[in-house]
């Protein structure tokens, strides 16, 4: 709207100076104003001969006029009433433009002295050069639907505040209507017994060491997992948290973009320039690096180490591709060809180059290995035994050849302890990455720096689990984390400068090499602190961490590290499964038992009979005997077998469909008695049945089974799919378990019938209204303070396993 | 359940990760100590998350959730600081919970419609509870089934009745008696389904109504005629005796209530306790329905298999089966007039035939002496037994024990169905030939009808210990059987329902469209989507002469006929043009002229 007004005002003033060229004129014809407007009114005289009263005035008028007064009074202009004259509003020059001089007219002679006049003459004047030509008002319409956009966003993102809500209503299985019904159950301790307070001295002493450690002194009314949850799902949060992490992703895509397009530069100088700046400034880092953070520079060291490693096994720069072969044969007659090679062997040189330390920090770090571990002296001295302390810590990457053969104790504790410190040093390293990589850090990078901190955080713990796991489920785990996207800021950077940094980092670590010597005794010094700094910090890990865990990202991330419970389980399940194998020879022999083809033929085992031939056989008995022998021998005739597979035939025969002869006699021919039907009608008018539904008992050879279909049952079942189910399957599996009391003990019936709504009887039901939906989606956050601060990292997973469980899902 | 993770998780994690903050209640000795019930009992904690996932929601979930969290809170933590050492619920052994299983569960997969995951989900978490409640109130059926076993060498055919009476209790042993009736000839008998009470129907119409553990008579009557059979009706006030015209009903006080002649010649009866109806099978050759709780036949078959004598019926599906003189059994619905299946068991006639409970297995004894065992899921033999003297009567019990009657001897069979066996588990002779043999249902009992009266003798291991006193309460007052008649009544399945396998009805059908509506004529009589046939109008004046009706009638005559007619001939023509047309394009392009060179 205030875009609007801005035009119409830019608007009105110009079209003001426009119409100043016909003022001149205009203010001739001025003076005639009033004749003119006599004329008018005679002609209208003449056209409105019907309403007397109305001419009855006119003439009045006129007469008036023609009196003694030349000037004729205006039509006083009154209040805006429903019944206006139309004779009354002059209608003079509506068709004209306003003319600026026109309102200049009335400008007194004090104002003129004032000055102020020729200020605004001034601002005319400038109007008058400008010529551009403005847009034109929005018309009535265009701004009424805008208005109408405008009114149905502010709407609809009312409306959908409810959406959740509406949602969850409809997805709930049962809703218990009024709101906010209090709980008719019996309170607990805690809750009724609020009046207790300490009184004997040692409750006292007891409650104030609790208090000091700041531990729950009653028991929590919300577990710190719960907390964690309420917190973490504070909409407010969730919200801030959202536009974060957009914020982030939008900064990543852009700084991809900007990397993106720096590599696709093709000038070599701009790359030869910037590679240069960023060694110069690595170095500059690197030095630094030793001072602040040895253990990071230690890291770098090992990089160049490795660096040098790849550069003896390669063929690199020994002058051996085609590019060598070719300045080769050039090298005869081309000075330059051969320099390039020169510098060539020379980078080689140097990148192979192993740092000796010089000599007298040679011997002083010798002298404090004497002191601390005699071992060390035997060991291979050209290398520096900082990089020998790091290469525990880093168990793959390095050479395992070069490797000391007695690591250092310490070492060898702080080892499982690892993780934990990566995590805790990873902030630092994050920052000393943006250091060297960006040439000034900016807030995009420290952000995105931040992500992938995180995400090595998330990263690390899923290799935890996966140490932990069987082997399948760590297959699956490792293909995941491969395909998942690792966009992490240091990665991606290596990455994608890596083929024309190559040279340059490689020259740049021949540089480094010569540091070695001068770091080495530092790191010597400070390894040993940084163990027991590890410890420590450890200590204050297990005993500190009583934060809070105020985000979303954060939950998710406690969540991952404690879902390797699941593996577990899961094993326990495959050992089940192991014990269900017992069972899998049983089945075998029952299928065994179910032979085709010894149906009639089966061989019958005799049963030994213990009361064989009674001693007194009764006379009824007997005859009961003599009776079966001789329906035996009434029987022997028939043919039993015959006479049922001959029934079956006919059934088989009766179930299939027939062809149907549609030939009518005598049509297209002679017709008559004894006349046959051609040959070509018939087959053209035979209509072919479609091939028979292969019968049930195709393959029990005593058994016929009905195909009649049983129409009363058929009544019964469900015809049409209904409506989430998108096949038969899915439906029949999700009515497969009855629901009646019969089949299901007392309380699964009722919760298995549990009606939908259930509503107090006599209670009004109030419709929803916003404080219900929106305060109980506040709470969480503005629950007053509990007495104790959130739990550790463990705690709030567990609260969160189900969230992490859907994450791994959609992965 | 928070928390019973929380417990569970915090322990594995101690070695690589760090502890949990410490807490008062926390006793540091119990770690090691719990580590091993936690783990039994994570996978609890998981399926009590999905427990807490069907818990009803009000609209406000996190209120709920919030307060179902509380509840488990209070449970593990206690002010007194003692930490339950078995958190969370009771854990449920897998094979129990498997036996409890209903079908396959569904997968949720990942390209479902949102619904339907959600539809899924819930009817799984619900099948789920169900099979757990079930799994967990298993434990309420504690009785357990013993079987008789002998001393070393020492064949347990070949320990008495009277050995076995002596050796139990009093009660127990009361239960192995004789009655001596040798007057009315070879009797027929049946318990009643709480297996409280006993009829016995003598051949010669001597009909008695026992209440066999206290062994007070009820009723005697003679019925002056022969008697066929005799049935328990649905409860024990009720009993039908098929006699040698018509059948009959009769009060267990002996008065007679109907005789339905609808029903003549009966030989054999069963009675389908769930539907409430009494199947008859007749020496006519007839097979019919008599639904008692309201009094009507409900079908009548005619099997067209000569004299029906051989009948039981299948208890898990209500269909009857029926033994025939050519050696076939022959199953039967009442909704269908032919046999839904026919097999071929014995080279001679069938003389019994008995279904387990679990419908899965058929025992069928035959004139040439043999004993097979059927799986009637499948219709495949899967034992055979050559009995010397051919089993007159059969019988199996609850628990799955076969009794053949061979002459006057009753031999008892156990785990005949399975696995193929060599000698009874018992033996017992009787003082004549038997003609009605069967078990008395939670009793550990069989009951012998004979020609010189009626034996009543113990089988161990016969009868389902743990009853289900929903559905037959052997203990039940006057008030809960009069209770449970009601509700039976109100839950009466209909006979449509009956079918081969139940669990059809569970299925959709697949049945065409025409298919059903055919059926739907067939039931109703007539065609609901018919047309009306066109009735020309009276007219006066002479115009309604027969020649002038006819003539307005023809003029209506195939009037939707012609409708189609008209499509299809405009149809045809439409694509003679097209065909046309195509020609002619064709042949324009085929035949150039010699000028068309010079187009362009």
């Amino acid at each position: 709207m205030v875009k609007d007004k801005k035009k119409s005002v830019k608007f009105d003033l110009p079209s003001k100076t426009t119409t100043s060229r016909t003022m001149d004129e205009e203010l001739e014809s001025d003076e005639d104003f009033l004749p003119d407007n006599e004329n008018i009114i005679s002609a209208s005289e003449d056209e409105d001969a019907s309403g007397d009263e109305r001419k009855h005035t006119k003439l009045l008028e006129a007469i008036s006029s023609l009196g003694g007064k030349r000037r004729k009074k205006l039509a006083e202009r009154s209040e805006a009433s429903l019944q206006v004259s139309e004779f009354a509003v002059n209608a003079e020059g509506a068709g004209e433009k306003v003319v600026l001089s026109d309102l200049l007219s009335s400008a007194t002679e004090a104002s003129r002295t004032d000055g102020s006049l020729t200020k605004t003459q001034k601002q005319l004047k400038n109007l008058e050069k400008r010529h551009a030509t403005l847009e034109l008002p929005l018309s009535h319409q265009q701004t009424e639907k805008i208005q109408r956009e405008a009114a149905f966003q502010k709407a609809s993102k009312e409306v959908s505040r409810w959406e959740s809500t509406i949602i969850l209503q409809q997805r709930a299985e049962q809703l218990v209507f009024p709101l906010n019904q209090q709980p008719n159950r019996p309170r607990r301790m805690e809750q009724v017994v609020t009046s207790w307070k300490t009184q004997t001295p040692l409750e006292q002493e007891v409650f104030a060491v609790l208090h000091a450690h700041r531990q729950p002194t009653l028991d929590p009314v919300l577990t710190p997992v719960e907390e964690a949850q309420l917190q973490a799902m504070s909409l407010e949060e969730a919200q801030l948290r959202r536009a974060e992490l957009q914020k982030a992703r939008a900064l990543q895509s852009y700084y991809e973009s900007k990397a993106k397009r720096e590599r696709k530069i093709k000038s070599k100088k701009y790359h030869k320039v910037q590679q240069k700046a960023k060694r110069k400034a690595f170095l500059k880092q690197f030095e630094e690096m030793c001072k602040s953070d040895p253990e990071r520079a230690m890291e770098e060291l090992q990089k160049m180490e490795k660096n040098r490693i790849e550069e003896r096994m390669s063929l690199k720069h020994q002058n051996s591709g085609k590019w060598a072969k070719s300045k080769a044969i050039m090298a005869k007659y081309d000075l330059g060809a051969r320099q390039d090679m020169q510098e060539q062997l020379e980078l080689n040189r140097q990148l192979t180059h192993k740092p000796l330390p010089s000599a007298e920090l040679h011997g002083d770090s010798d002298h404090d290995d004497d002191n601390n571990d005699p071992t060390l002296t035997n060991d291979d001295q050209t290398l520096p035994d900082i990089a020998n302390d790091a290469s525990a810590n880093q168990k793959e990457g390095a050479n395992p050849w070069m490797k000391m053969t007695a690591v250092m104790p310490t070492a060898m504790e702080a080892e499982p302890k690892s993780i934990v410190v990566t995590t805790d040093s990873e902030p630092t390293e994050v920052a000393a990455s943006g250091g060297g990589g960006g040439d000034a850090e900016t807030e995009e990078e420290r952000l995105l720096g931040e992500f992938a901190r995180r995400r090595q955080l998330r990263k690390t713990n899923e290799e935890e689990e996966e140490e932990a796991d069987e082997e399948a489920r760590q297959k699956d785990e490792s293909s995941q984390a491969a395909g998942g996207p690792s966009i992490s800021f240091t990665i991606a950077e290596t990455s994608e400068e890596e083929e024309e940094e190559d040279q340059m980092d490689e020259a740049a670590a021949s540089e480094l090499n010569a540091l070695f010597g001068r770091l080495a005794k530092q790191g010597q010094q400070d390894a040993a602190p940084l163990a027991t700094v590890g410890v420590a910090s450890m200590d204050t890990l297990l005993d500190e961490d009583t934060t809070r865990v105020r985000t979303l990202e954060e939950a998710e991330l406690l969540t991952e590290t404690h879902s390797d419970t699941a593996p577990m389980v899961e094993s326990e399940a495959a050992a089940a499964s192991g014990h269900g194998n017992k069972h899998a020879p049983k089945v075998k022999r029952r299928q065994k038992i179910i032979d085709l083809e010894q149906v009639l033929t089966k061989q019958a085992k005799s049963i030994r009979v213990p009361m064989t031939a009674p001693a007194v056989e009764d006379a009824e008995d007997e005859a009961l005997d003599e009776q079966t022998d001789v329906i035996r021998e009434a029987f022997a005739g028939d043919d039993v077998v015959l006479d049922f597979l001959k029934e079956k035939r006919k059934q088989e025969e009766a179930s299939k469909p027939k062809d149907v002869d549609l030939t009518l006699p005598g049509w297209g021919q002679w017709g008559g008695l004894g006349v046959p039907v051609k040959k070509h009608k018939r087959r053209r008018f035979l209509k072919k049945a479609p091939p028979s539904v292969p019968r049930k008992d195709r393959k029990l050879p005593a058994v016929i089974i009905s195909e009649k279909r049983d129409s009363s049952v058929a009544t019964h079942q469900v015809s049409q799919l209904p409506f989430p189910f998108e096949n038969p399957a899915q439906f029949e599996r999700s009515i497969r378990s009855p629901l009646g009391s019969t089949w299901n003990p007392e309380l699964a019936v009722r919760k298995l019938t549990a009606p939908r709504i259930v509503t107090k009887a006599g209670a009004i039901i109030q419709p929803l209204s916003k404080d219900d939906v929106m305060s109980s989606k506040k709470t969480p956050g503005k629950r007053g303070a509990p007495d104790l601060l959130l739990g550790n990292v463990e705690q709030g997973k567990a609260g969160h396993r189900p969230t992490a469980k859907r994450k791994k899902h959609k992965k | 359940m928070a928390a019973t993770m929380e417990a569970a998780s915090t322990k594995s994690h101690v070695g690589k990760k760090g502890k949990p903050p410490k807490r008062y209640w926390d006793n540091p000795t119990e770690d090691s100590e719990n580590s091993h019930v936690n783990k039994k009992n994570r996978q609890d904690g998981e399926s009590d998350s999905n427990q807490g996932n069907i818990t009803a929601v009000s609209p406000n979930k996190e209120l709920v959730t919030e307060k179902q969290n509380k509840n488990r809170q209070s449970k593990t933590n206690h002010i007194s600081g003692s930490k339950d050492p078995f958190p969370g619920e009771a854990p449920i052994p897998q094979e129990r919970l498997k036996k409890f299983q209903r079908g396959e569960k569904s997968q949720v997969t990942s390209g479902l419609r949102s619904k339907l995951k959600e539809a899924i989900k819930r009817s799984e978490a619900e099948s789920e509870l169900a099979q757990k409640q079930a799994a967990r109130f298993d434990l309420l059926l504690p009785e357990d089934a013993g079987f008789l076993e002998g001393d070393e060498d020492e064949d347990t055919c070949t320990i008495s009745q009277d050995d076995i009476a002596d050796a139990v209790d009093i009660t127990s042993g009361a239960k192995y008696f004789n009655l001596h009736l040798s007057q009315f000839g070879p009797y027929r008998l049946d318990y009643s389904k709480a297996g409280r009470h006993l009829i016995l129907g003598g051949k010669r119409g001597h009909v008695t109504c026992i209440e066999w553990q206290s062994k007070q008579l009820v009723s005697e009557i003679n019925v002056m005629e022969t008697v066929n059979d005799v049935k328990w009706l649905h409860n024990e006030d009720m009993f039908a005796v098929a006699q040698k015209k018509w059948l009959h009903i009769y009060d267990s006080k002996g008065v007679e209530l109907h005789c339905i002649r609808k029903f003549n010649d009966v030989l054999s009866m069963e009675f389908l306790p769930y539907h409430f109806l009494l199947a008859t099978a007749s020496a006519t050759g007839f097979l019919q329905y008599l639904d008692v709780s309201v009094g009507k036949e409900v079908v009548c078959i005619n099997a067209k298999l000569g004299r029906l004598g051989v009948m039981t019926q299948n208890p898990q599906n209500a269909i009857i089966h029926m033994g025939h003189p050519n050696g076939i059994v022959s199953l039967w619905s009442p909704n269908q007039k032919e046999p839904l299946v026919k097999m071929l068991c014995h080279q001679g006639g069938v003389r019994s035939v008995a279904v387990d409970k679990t419908g899965t297995y058929m025992v069928t004894s035959g004139l040439d002496k043999k004993l097979k065992v059927y799986d009637i899921r499948a219709f495949k033999p899967l034992q055979s037994y050559f009995l010397p003297a051919g089993a007159a009567c059969l019988s199996l019990s609850q628990r799955g024990l076969l009794a053949a009657a061979t002459g006057d001897i009753v031999q008892v069979y156990r785990d005949v169905l399975g696995t193929p066996v060599t000698k009874p588990y018992m033996a017992h002779r009787v003082r004549g030939g038997i003609t009605g043999l069967s078990y008395c249902p939670h009793e550990d009992v069989l009951g012998v009808g004979h020609s010189d009266g009626f034996t009543s003798m113990i089988v161990p291991g016969a009868g389902e210990p743990n009853f289900d006193a929903m559905d037959v309460n052997p203990v039940g007052s006057l008030k809960q059987r009069r209770e449970w008649e009601v509700k039976a009544l109100l839950e009466k399945i209909q006979p449509e329902l009956i079918c081969l396998d139940p669990s059809q009805l569970g299925r959709v059908d697949h049945a065409s469209w025409e298919q059903r509506h055919e059926e739907r004529v067939k039931i109703l009589g007539y065609d609901p989507l018919a047309q009306e046939k066109f009735k020309p109008r009276m007219r006066k004046k002479g115009r309604s002469s027969s020649g002038a009706v006819e003539k307005r009638k023809k003029k209506v005559a195939h009037e939707d006929q012609r409708e189609v007619i008209r499509k299809t001939v405009e149809e045809n023509l439409g694509k003679q043009k097209e065909l046309k047309k195509e020609k002619a394009t064709l042949a324009a392009q085929g035949q150039r002229s010699a000028l068309d060179r010079f187009k362009k």
